[in-house]
């Protein structure tokens, strides 16, 4: 008994770092952050309390509006978009092409790069005088347009294509692996059958990749709220804050705009709705884990 | 005899129009995935005449190197012309030390939740995957307080705390699904000849789980080199890492911009994950698997 005891300290003193780090930065600062957003605080801190004063700021303010509404475009066609190229190239690389490796190593390598080197080198490509709307005009088409990046309406769709191009080969990986998994029994039924190849892959890989690629887009969605260096590096929010997103925001107004409570409030909008995102997702798999246990 | 196919001859063609697409597909793709790769490199050889003239893809007409020494030790952040070198050195500083402790923190975290699970160890697991969903944003500003009462606000050691601290979350996950499938009995076995909880680490489980570190280790460095947000906040002015100095560089310089320099400054801060990304090759994908598939 004296000896079971010692032991069992030993790992209780091991996760001792870990126990301070989820209660004072986990939970504590997450506390300490939202009590400010209860709180009139602008440079300092501040122990007023105005109850909602500020999150009716918050949906006052266009600006965060803009926000909301950007990342709901960019999140829902840069999760759609890698999901779907992901797919598509996975299953072209699937039909024992040669240079597999090659074609797999060029459609990942932007995912080992940062968003900010991403974001710079589409700045670059997308810039009107000089990447690709100069090159097709120089090539003769002097009216061509594609100036998206310094358009309001479409420069949101410039960071959709960074994006994509940065987190569609991670897609690929997952989906390729789960391609490989599945038996050649089933190719050969379908193939006996007489069923086309995209077919098969619509209607019967498809459906079994399900888990995985949910899985992926999962952490591509966790991706999209925390969208931050992307905007910076790519378009700084803009022009005027066509591209402003809420981690922007929220950082704009805690470390320059000087805004310590709006910024708060702006956070806690943002914990709580990745609870309420990610709340049913994990409510299932309890279920579901708690189901097959019971059979 | 005669329709003994001949060694030496063509091969039996077998390009359907099928495979013509399919090649023509993943050529196109890996065209739309490498551009920006090859408009960087080239731009990077050009001087800046010859990039006023000609367009962005274009090969250099003479190859110059003065943009990479440039972008190494001359290019300018504010008032301060030192180069993206500073910002390389600061960039290993926070992240080896930064990799090393959250791997050997995550490693003795996973092997305590899994093999001895001390009182509570359910609860800081959940602890740790909730921490790991929720977006920095809502940390920084009262771990700015607190980083600055404990004097690491804008210092490497910092950072390095940051960044360990929420590491923690995927990194423990990792070990802990790494040590649950090792059979119980050898952690009993060792514990009947007398071993304790940190020599049974050391000696049996540390050096098992080698390729779990090796792993863990790749996913952390490209993680943690590719962070702006921390360096951003927390190392300050003279510590600021690769990334932030990048982008200082390019986004607030005056006058005409230096697209040579900036191109190759933009290659040196992917260089690192690059390298690993093209050496480690497996390893990587291993990494990227695991904290895909994480759930």
């Amino acid at each position: 008994m004296q000896a079971k005891r010692r032991r069992s300290l030993a790992a209780t003193f091991a996760l001792l770092p870990t126990w301070i780090a989820a209660i004072f930065v986990y939970i504590g600062t997450m506390v300490w952050s939202v009590r400010l957003s209860f709180t009139d605080s602008t440079i300092f801190p501040s122990s007023n309390y105005v109850g909602f004063a500020q999150y009716a700021r918050l949906f006052k303010n266009s600006r965060w509006l803009a926000s909301l509404e950007n990342v709901l475009i960019f999140g829902v066609l840069y999760v759609a978009g890698c999901l779907a190229l992901g797919f598509v190239l996975a299953a072209a690389l699937d039909r024992k092409v040669r240079f597999e490796s090659a074609f797999r190593t060029i459609f990942l390598y932007p995912y080992a790069m940062s968003f900010v080197v991403t974001g710079l080198i589409w700045q670059w490509m997308l810039n009107p005088t000089l990447g690709i709307q100069a090159t097709v005009r120089a090539l003769g088409w002097q009216g061509f347009v594609f100036d998206w990046i310094v358009n309001r309406d479409m420069a949101i769709y410039t960071v959709v294509f960074a994006g994509v191009w940065q987190g569609a080969g991670l897609v690929m990986v997952i989906a390729l692996s789960g391609m490989r998994g599945i038996g050649e029994e089933q190719w050969k039924a379908a193939q006996i059958d007489g069923i086309p190849v995209w077919r098969i892959y619509l209607s019967i890989i498809l459906p079994q990749l399900g888990p995985a690629l949910a899985a992926s887009g999962m952490l591509l969605s966790m991706g999209v709220i925390k969208t931050y260096d992307l905007i910076v590096a790519q378009t700084g929010g803009g022009p005027g804050y066509s591209t402003e997103v809420p981690a922007k925001f929220i950082m704009d107004n805690l470390f320059e705009r000087q805004n310590l409570g709006l910024a708060s409030a702006g956070a806690t909008v943002l914990v709580l709705s990745v609870v309420m995102a990610v709340a049913p997702f994990r409510y299932a798999l309890a279920i579901r884990a708690r189901r097959r246990g019971a059979h | 005899m005669t329709t003994h196919p001949h060694p030496r001859g063509p091969k039996p063609s077998r390009l359907s129009g099928g495979q013509i697409g399919l090649y023509a597909f993943l050529i196109l793709s890996a065209l739309f995935f490498l551009l920006p790769l090859y408009t960087m490199l080239v731009t990077s050889l050009k001087s800046m005449e010859e990039i006023r003239q000609g367009h962005i893809f274009a090969l250099p007409a003479t190859i110059d190197f003065d943009a990479w020494k440039t972008a190494w030790s001359g290019a300018c952040m504010g008032t301060q012309c030192l180069g993206v070198r500073v910002g390389f050195w600061n960039s290993v500083k926070i992240t080896v030390p930064a990799v090393v402790i959250s791997v050997f923190i995550g490693a003795i975290n996973g092997y305590a939740l899994s093999l001895w699970r001390p009182k509570g160890s359910n609860l800081l697991f959940g602890l740790l995957m909730a921490g790991g969903l929720i977006p920095y944003q809502i940390f920084l500003y009262p771990l700015v307080r607190l980083l600055a009462n404990l004097s690491l606000y804008n210092s490497v050691a910092g950072v390095v705390l940051v960044h360990v601290i929420f590491g923690l979350p995927l990194v423990t996950l990792l070990f802990r699904n790494y040590f649950v499938a090792i059979p119980e009995e050898l952690c009993k076995a060792a514990r009947v000849d007398g071993a304790g909880f940190w020599c049974i680490f050391l000696e049996i489980m540390l050096p098992m789980s080698v390729p779990m570190v090796v792993v863990a280790s790749i996913f952390q460095f490209t993680g943690i080199w590719n962070d702006f947000l921390i360096g951003l906040v927390f190392a300050g002015r003279d510590n600021l890492p690769m990334t932030v100095q990048l982008n200082n560089i390019v986004n607030t310089t005056m006058g005409e911009r230096a697209y040579n320099v900036n191109m190759a400054a933009t290659i040196l801060t992917a260089v690192v994950p690059l390298a690993i990304y093209f050496f480690s090759g497996r390893w990587f994908l291993r990494g990227v698997a695991a904290g895909a598939v994480k759930g």
